[in-house]
């Protein structure tokens, strides 16, 4: 009885009028419901739709852990993908047969479940040893020294080969395997099996999708409390005015390094989960774009606010893996309706795959002058950069 | 976490003070005494050929050092645009060639009044560049003066996607070829062949540097963007238009990046749209390490950094000249925040 109680109570408590309430039970709805979307609307294309939502839901995650950075702390990470980077390898040499080629000499293959933990450990120790020096400094020497960092790491990646494979990258990377007391040792027949036919296969990406799922709803509720609890008040308090953070007993550095290592290791998490799902690892898919990308999308979605980065990465990721990699397609098709000669057409689709850059950069732009707060405010944050423009004193003492 | 935190910040504290000098000059002298030094005995020749190439390099850089460091210095913002407004003045710089017909590959033998053709076309790319820039700040920056310091960032880095999107557009993903007007030959020093296209290009950079020097020490102008990088407020109250101020600050960057830029084609022959990306965070590593907002430590820690990638790809493996370099910038900011010669901000 009481745990009805307290649902119910639980549940009258809940503002519907709150818009991030509702992007909540919207988002919750829509990702129970689109893999049976997909495939009653467009079975041919259900396993390919369902695999671009688990590698939207990537994206998803590591908007989640750069808001903590940008959002909650008001740090500026221009190298988040090194992070990444350091995730997916971890996952790559420490699960596939690349270290047998490495003067270490032995395949190594440990379990996905142990190593989404260690990549997290890895990255959050790069993240401390990045930012232990430069946090201490002004906010705007840690975007340079991550925007090197970013740089530097997939290029460490690259010139390492005998570890790294180098330029040929690391492929055939194992697939998560669920434990037995999930998936039943009665592998096959599996009639006792909590969850049957859940595999990890490149065919079938619904077992990726339902993790996927799971790992964004935990990170939402591991950094819903810690910007709800007293490191989440201590990270405004940095943000808005550091002076006075530090003024009232706050340990700034270490307050700021938290949500920087925080970040770290959840960009980390995320690698390591790329890593097995794409099953192979390259230098080149770490580049400064992607950090880019997913500072935009928790610029648009509304920094500070999780639900706001959420609704971020879905639309920077539908604009950019959807629109804009089908843009020459409907460029090519435009033209062949226009009857434009055949030079004309391939100087117009040549053009529409160069708009990418361009697009980023305006709406990065274009947001931070006209819609600063992004399109899902948090209220604190909105008010913070609307209240910027009348009152100088408070930049000024922020700015020391 | 809090531990680890904690002990980290022991150990920075350790290092800054008296210690952390010792190490911030002892670490690269001992480096250079152990690694550098005996390579002058064994093969003099190599060493001054690799001393040449360093040099040249970090004129090239310091053009765009000076950039970051007085924009820096005035409002406090890292202008990520920088680096994509120096390639962005070698694209127009190139365009102004072919435009008057001088194309890479074709003969002029213009002579004695190649330099005029040089410093003419430079002179009106520098302005086309500079003009852009402050248009730039116009748009970009000076909305969110009195915004968290976050916003200006952002928008900067949007910046440098746009410049480096529409040079994309206009030129596409490959490498444009740019004339070389810089005199040919040699001569030799110590078995080392010096060539006159570097002296020039050096010289070149030299004559930008002092002039810079005397109109930021000597003009009107000068002494404003002074009074504006120490006090803004004040600097206002004293009658100064601080929005020219930060313009011309502005345009001055673009228009020594610009000038950069052509050498860099005539010195390289060929760039394309993301070459001022990474060569950006090099001349920010130099103005770091010369210390931020400092005219001629900008200038020096470009030299320097010139040097070190000279002397790495001579002497290391040349793929890890980037890592060097950054390695450098983590270095500068752990033990000596401030730079070589002093950081030149104000302190509020």
């Amino acid at each position: 009885m009481s745990v009805a109680v307290a649902a119910r109570r639980r549940f009258s408590k809940v503002d519907w009028r709150d818009p991030n309430t509702l992007t909540y039970v919207g988002l919750g709805f829509l990702a129970l419901i689109y893999p049976t979307l997909v495939y009653l609307i467009n079975p041919d294309q259900g396993p390919a739709l369902v695999s671009q939502a688990a590698d939207a839901g990537v994206f998803v995650v590591m908007a989640l852990g750069l808001n903590v950075v940008v959002g909650f702390a008001g740090l500026l990470d221009l190298g988040y993908a090194a992070f990444f980077a350091i995730g997916a390898y971890t996952y790559g040499m420490l699960a596939s047969g690349q270290l047998a080629l490495s003067p270490i000499g032995h395949e190594v293959h440990l379990p996905f479940w142990v190593l989404l933990f260690v990549a997290v450990l890895v990255a959050a120790t790069c993240g401390a040893i990045l930012g232990a020096p430069t946090l201490r400094l002004r906010g705007d020497y840690l975007a340079i020294v991550t925007l090197g960092f970013g740089e530097i790491v997939p290029r460490v990646f690259r010139n390492l080969s005998q570890f790294t494979g180098g330029v040929n990258a690391i492929s055939a990377i194992d697939a998560p395997v669920l434990p037995y007391w999930i998936d039943g040792p009665w592998d096959g027949g599996a009639s006792f099996a909590v969850v049957q036919n859940l595999k990890f296969t490149a065919g079938e990406p619904t077992a990726y999708y339902v993790l996927m799922v799971l790992i964004i709803v935990a990170v939402v509720v591991v950094i819903r409390n810690a910007q709800r609890s007293r490191i989440g008040r201590a990270w405004m308090a940095v943000r808005e005015d550091e002076v006075a953070a530090e003024a009232m007993g706050v340990n700034t550095v270490n307050i700021k390094l938290l949500a920087f290592a925080i970040g770290a290791s959840v960009s980390g998490f995320a690698g390591c989960y790329f890593g097995a799902k794409l099953s192979t690892v390259s230098p080149e898919n770490f580049t400064f774009l992607v950090s880019v990308t997913i500072l935009l999308m928790v610029t648009l979605g509304g920094m500070g606010n999780i639900p706001g980065a959420i609704v971020g990465a879905l639309v920077i990721y539908f604009v950019q893996y959807k629109l804009l990699s089908d843009l020459p397609h409907w460029v090519a098709a435009g033209a062949g309706a226009l009857n434009l000669s055949q030079h004309a057409t391939n100087v117009a689709t040549d053009y529409a795959t160069r708009l990418n850059f361009v697009i980023f950069g305006l709406i990065l732009a274009v947001t931070m002058l006209l819609r600063p707060q992004g399109l899902l405010p948090s209220r604190v944050r909105a008010q913070e950069l609307q209240r910027g423009t009348t009152d100088e004193s408070v930049f000024d003492a922020a700015a020391t | 976490m809090a531990t680890v935190a904690g002990a980290l910040k022991q150990t920075r504290l350790g290092i800054s003070g008296r210690v952390g000098g010792w190490i911030f000059y002892g670490v690269p002298l001992v480096a250079f005494l152990v690694l550098i030094l005996p390579r002058l005995f064994l093969n003099p020749g190599f060493f001054l050929q690799i001393l040449v190439f360093g040099v040249t390099d970090g004129a090239v850089l310091a053009l765009i050092a000076l950039g970051y460091t007085m924009v820096y210095g005035i409002i406090e913002l890292i202008n990520f645009a920088h680096g994509d407004i120096f390639t962005l003045g070698g694209f127009i710089g190139v365009l102004i060639f072919s435009l008057i017909g001088i194309v890479p590959g074709k003969d002029l033998n213009l002579g004695f009044l190649t330099l005029f053709v040089v410093i003419g076309v430079m002179a009106v790319t520098m302005a086309i560049n500079g003009g852009i820039n402050v248009l730039i700040e116009r748009v970009a920056y000076r909305p969110l003066r009195h915004q968290p310091r976050l916003a200006p960032l952002i928008t900067a880095v949007g910046m440098s996607f746009i410049l480096e999107g529409l040079m994309f557009i206009w030129k596409g993903p490959n490498f444009i070829q740019s004339p070389d007007l810089l005199p040919g030959g040699h001569f030799t020093v110590l078995a080392a062949n010096v060539d006159y296209r570097s002296i020039v290009l050096i010289a070149a950079a030299l004559v930008l540097v002092v002039l810079l020097t005397l109109f930021i020490e000597r003009t009107k102008l000068g002494k404003a963007m002074r009074a504006t990088a120490q006090d803004r407020d004040a600097a206002q109250l004293m009658g100064i238009d601080i929005n020219r101020t930060i313009s011309a600050t502005f345009f001055i960057g673009a228009a020594l990046a610009a000038a950069g830029g052509i050498l860099y084609g005539f010195y390289l022959h060929n760039f394309r749209f993301d070459t001022g990306f990474i060569t950006g965070l090099f001349a920010f590593t130099a103005a770091v390490l010369g210390g931020i907002g400092n005219i001629r430590g900008a200038a020096l820690g470009a030299l320097l950094i010139g040097l070190i990638r000279a002397f790495n790809d001579g002497y290391g493996r040349s793929e890890w000249s980037d890592v060097l370099i950054f390695a450098i910038l983590v270095y500068v900011l752990v033990f000596r925040p401030t730079g070589l010669l002093g950081m030149q901000v104000p302190e509020k």
